[in-house]
């Protein structure tokens, strides 16, 4: 949607704007917050400064955000997309560069006493370029090869600079949301066919080549792997994370343990309880209808994006919430799989949940985006 | 890009039509989601919840409080006390040199304890609390207390430790307690666990280690939760441990005290026992030490001190000791002989000083001879070429049997550590263990107590209360357990010949009480309490030719380790015998001299309850006897000392 095609007329203008934003999903949007708040208070043993309180205070600054990209004309984001993508792209060189290395990996970049997490970032502009890219390409011509290898290198280019740092779970969340726009998008079905064979074959490459020196993974990727393979082969080593995980998701049983009765998680068996395995402590303390609720809020969201997207006629709007409404589902999915067993331990938090500002406000931004595609769709009423 | 409007409306359809596949796909994980949940949450919860279980409760010892030890009068020898310390967990105090330097104001800790505690505290796990310091006093754990604030990290605790009220009274009776060694567990072919706790203590020597299994209790638990490094985070459920059997000796603590303290100065051990009974009243070793010192850790220092020492601290010398009994064996040969016939009261043996037997000349201790003498005054006087006479008419077979039937050479059935059996020597014994042929020169010499013959106090004083009885009286030393009295050991009649024995008994008195016996000037003037006793002197050498040539030596000009040992048998009063006692002075020059008063001071304790009446002795002892009795009351204290309050327990 061009500056020239945006109708001034017929979009809602200055306040008028909050009724025209999508309420329903900004209440699932803070149940779905809520419910990490909630968790937050359990694991950290009933303290509510560790991590629920500064989780909230995240939380209101990711939602104020959320409000204020609402407001900005939908035109002025589509405007921005390419800007947005180049900064991104540049902020991953410089953290190839000059990063700060953390729990092994290269992730932040320190600018004077900013933080900044520029894969988490990529995340949202990969989609928002995609978004622009698709809109900008003739309907007709998204499958011609040119602009499949151009769109390709869009999204590859930010993906492999975040699998080098390495990062594989924001890298696999990246590459799932670009390639899912191209989908949205219209590009030929042939090319997903071939792609998922190639993709076969490139993970029969990457795991050839462990042990070789060009082994494309670090040892601790494919130890994981292993574990997720067969979790009995080192239960106090790799697959202890995954193993203690389950243990914790299935001993919650039917209606689970009860709020703050988890033992795996107050006992610190958990891994990462607060962060990436924070589910399998819903899943104790909740049992199976708390795990089920919550993927129930999840898929509410999706629908509430899905609803938006369908009534934009706009194929910007559509492929931008689509693509953040994709990169959402890809969330929770992979992370919902990974502690339940389903999947390889990478890091992908589940989202609006997990502790952790940065994804929290990605996660926002997306939404943002969406909201001010909802507020700025053409009305047939004033 | 402007688009005509048809296009967008297609570019909208063909965007709803992915997105429809991809809702559907989407709703197809949803689905595998909720299945896999169902599956580990309802099919499988009962496995996954077994697992949790397991992984978070740990099952932890709790030690049992030890059984306590009294006397017959249940004054507490071995108890339990409330033991200060301070523990430091690394986690909370930070750098624990710090934190140490910072408690070092507070309590007395050396340079080296310190380097030695953080050494220690490295070595845990953050969490675990390490034992700073132990056994502090009560103002010292109130000043840590009062200054918790400024040592994050330390805490004061309190746990139980085995405590001693008299210390070296019972060191070696009672014995002490000790962490469990490697050599313990090895010893061990499938150890309780309880043994495995760290700083758990066993009993190491004497009634402590032979009680063990009485005295230790059974261990309790506690159900607590732990995380996946094992730090507790809350108890489930506490079962407290059954606390070890409280155990009764015979001995009385009085009669101990005294008899360690008359024995103070010398290498020497005293019994004594009550003879209607056979309970040991007191078993005095000295020198004694202290067994608290090895509870806390003996230092290397004290440790050596008392293993090197040349009187043997560490020896329980009423059971471990085995003495060539000398004099004090020759009521043995007498019965051997006259039982078997071979000489009449009537019949008198000339005593020239010395009896020639196979070409070896035998010497008796009064180099003059006694001249002609009967049994009577052949046991009063002590005279040696009598019994040499009788043995050699009676021979060993016989005074080897007679010996075990008056209890030598035997271990008894007490919970006492390393009992020596003493040696009975007979010809089989010397064809075992020397491969030599008994020659009539060995009858000659165990005729008196010398050459192959060995025995514990412990057997003198047995010996004596069968002579005094005519039966088969048994030590014992554990009079109950948890409340409950052990059985009074049978006393089996001997069946000697009475005649005989109220020879001996005459024998005995006179040496006691008549003007030429060897013990007169250590009489009983008292006439209920007078005793019949025998004198031993046993050569720890024997005197060459060359010397005796030259002349014996006086004792006093020895070194001290070639003296004779000095020994006395007795039983009183000599009319209606109550205790037999026996005293064995190592070194001590000789019976009359050095044992025989010790063993009056003894007896008469016995007699007149704990302390000797000062009536009892001759007028002319009376003034040296008075002041030696005062020295010994300031030595034990009062008389029922710190160990009657009960509330240490």
């Amino acid at each position: 949607m061009s500056y020239l095609e945006y109708n001034v007329k017929r979009s809602p203008a200055g306040l008028a704007k909050v009724l025209y934003i999508n309420w329903p999903l900004v209440l699932l949007i803070i149940a779905a917050a809520s419910v990490g708040f909630l968790m937050l208070y359990s694991v950290a043993g009933g303290n509510l400064g560790r991590w629920a309180e500064p989780q909230m205070k995240r939380f209101v600054v990711g939602l104020v955000a959320m409000f204020a990209i609402a407001f900005v004309p939908l035109w002025f984001w589509r405007s921005m997309a390419g800007l947005a993508y180049a900064v991104s792209v540049l902020l991953l060189l410089g953290v190839e560069f000059f990063g700060t290395v953390g729990m092994g990996a290269r992730r932040w970049l320190e600018i004077g006493p900013i933080r900044l997490q520029p894969s988490e970032m990529a995340k949202i502009t990969v989609i928002l370029a995609m978004a622009a890219y698709y809109d900008a390409v003739d309907t007709k011509r998204s499958s011609h090869p040119l602009f499949v290898f151009l769109a390709l290198v869009l999204v590859l280019v930010p993906t492999l600079l975040v699998l080098r740092q390495p990062d594989l779970g924001t890298a696999l969340l990246i590459l799932g949301s670009g390639v899912l726009v191209m989908f949205f998008a219209g590009v030929s079905l042939w090319y997903f066919g071939v792609a998922a064979a190639a993709g076969g074959g490139l993970v029969a490459l990457v795991m050839m080549s462990r042990g070789t020196p060009w082994q494309v993974l670090k040892d601790y990727q494919y130890r994981r792997i292993d574990a997720f393979l067969d979790p009995t082969i080192d239960p106090l080593g790799a697959s202890y994370h995954i193993n203690q995980a389950m243990i914790a998701l299935g001993s919650g049983g039917w209606s689970g343990r009860g709020f703050m009765q988890g033992t795996q998680s107050r006992l610190n068996f958990l891994p990462e309880k607060h962060t990436d395995f924070i589910f399998t402590t819903l899943a104790e303390e909740f049992g199976f209808i708390g795990g089920v609720s919550l993927l129930v809020l999840y898929l509410c969201i999706l629908v509430a994006c899905v609803v938006s997207a369908l009534q934009s006629q706009n194929r910007f709007a559509q492929l931008l919430i689509l693509g953040v409404a994709a990169n959402f589902f890809l969330y929770f999915a992979v992370n919902m799989a990974m502690v339940m067993g389903l999947a390889p331990v990478v890091g992908v938090p589940l989202p609006l949940v997990s502790y952790g500002g940065s994804a929290m406000l990605m996660i926002l931004i997306g939404f943002g985006l969406v909201q001010s595609a909802c507020v700025h769709r053409p009305r047939t009423r004033a | 890009m402007k688009r005509p409007k048809h296009e967008t409306a297609e570019s909208a359809r063909l965007i709803g039509r992915r997105a429809a596949i991809l809702g559907g796909a989407q709703l197809i994980v949803a689905g595998a989601l909720v299945l896999r949940m169902r599956h580990m949450q309802v099919a499988e919860a009962d496995q996954f919840r077994l697992l949790a279980e397991e992984n978070r409760i740990n099952i932890r010892l709790l030690p049992p409080a030890r059984g306590l030890i009294q006397d017959r009068n249940g004054v507490l020898l071995a108890g339990n006390e409330q033991n200060y310390r301070v523990v430091l967990v690394r986690e909370d105090a930070g750098d624990p040199r710090a934190a140490l330097d910072r408690l070092a104001r507070l309590i007395p800790l050396s340079e080296p304890e310190i380097e030695r505690a953080v050494r220690e505290i490295m070595r845990h796990r953050p969490f675990v609390p390490v034992t700073i310091a132990d056994r502090l006093s009560w103002e010292e754990v109130t000043r840590v207390a009062a200054n918790a604030p400024a040592l994050p990290g330390i805490t004061p605790e309190v746990g139980l430790s085995r405590h001693y009220p008299f210390g070296a009274e019972f060191a070696h009776a009672v014995g002490y307690v000790g962490p469990v060694s490697e050599a313990d567990l090895a010893a061990r072919e499938n150890p309780e666990p309880l043994l495995l706790i760290p700083r758990f203590q066993i009993g190491k020597v004497g009634v402590e280690r032979e009680m063990e299994e009485n005295l230790r209790g059974a261990a309790g638990h506690r159900r607590v939760e732990v995380n996946a490094v094992g730090r507790e985070m809350r108890e489930l459920a506490r079962q407290e441990g059954t606390p070890g059997r409280n155990v009764q000796l015979t001995l009385d603590r009085r009669l101990q005290a005294f008899s360690l303290a008359r024995l103070e100065g010398e290498s020497a051990a005293a019994v004594v026992m009550e003879i209607a009974t056979g309970d040991v009243l007191a078993l005095a070793s000295a020198p004694s030490f202290d067994p608290n010192l090895f509870v806390r850790g003996i230092s290397v220092a004290d440790f050596n001190a008392l293993r090197e020492n040349e009187y043997r601290p560490m020896s329980n010398k009423t059971v471990q000791g085995a003495y060539p009994p000398g004099s004090t064996f020759k009521m043995v040969t007498a019965l051997a002989a006259f039982e078997a016939g071979l000489v009449t009261a009537e019949e008198r043996v000339f005593c020239p000083g010395h009896m020639d037997v196979a070409g070896r000349r035998f010497h008796c201790w009064k180099r003059g001879g006694h001249g002609r003498v009967s049994l009577v005054a052949a046991l009063s006087e002590s005279c040696d070429v009598y019994f040499y006479e009788l043995a050699q008419r009676c021979g060993i077979d016989r005074i080897n049997a007679m010996s075990e039937r008056l209890g030598l050479g035997m271990r008894y059935d007490m919970p006492l550590s390393a009992m020596s059996a003493g040696l009975n020597p007979s010809r089989e014994w010397k064809r075992q263990r020397r491969g030599e042929d008994w020659m009539i020169g060995d009858t000659i010499n165990a005729s008196i107590g010398q050459g192959f013959v060995l025995s514990t106090p412990l057997q003198l004083a047995v010996m004596t209360a069968r002579l005094a009885t005519n039966r088969a009286v048994q030590p014992r030393l554990l009079k109950a357990i948890d409340g409950i009295e052990q059985p009074v050991p049978e006393q089996a009649p001997l069946n000697l010949p009475a005649p005989v024995l109220a020879l001996i008994h005459r024998g005995m008195v006179e040496c006691s009480n008549h003007a030429r016996g060897t013990a007169y000037s250590s009489r009983i003037v008292e006439a209920g309490m007078r005793m019949a006793g025998k004198t031993g002197t046993s050569q720890v050498f024997s005197i060459t030719a060359a010397e005796r040539a030259s002349g014996v030596r006086r004792q006093d000009q020895l070194p001290w380790n070639r003296r004779n040992h000095g020994l006395f048998v007795c039983y009183a009063p000599e009319n209606a015998p109550r205790y037999a006692v026996s005293v064995v002075v190592e070194h001590g020059g000789g019976g009359s001299s050095a044992a025989a008063p010790i063993a009056r001071d003894i007896t008469l304790a016995a007699l007149n309850d704990g302390w000797p009446p000062i009536e009892a002795y001759p007028q002319p002892q009376r003034n040296r006897i008075e002041s030696m009795l005062r020295t010994i009351r300031e030595q034990i204290g009062p008389p029922d000392g710190p160990g009657t309050a009960m509330s240490r327990a």
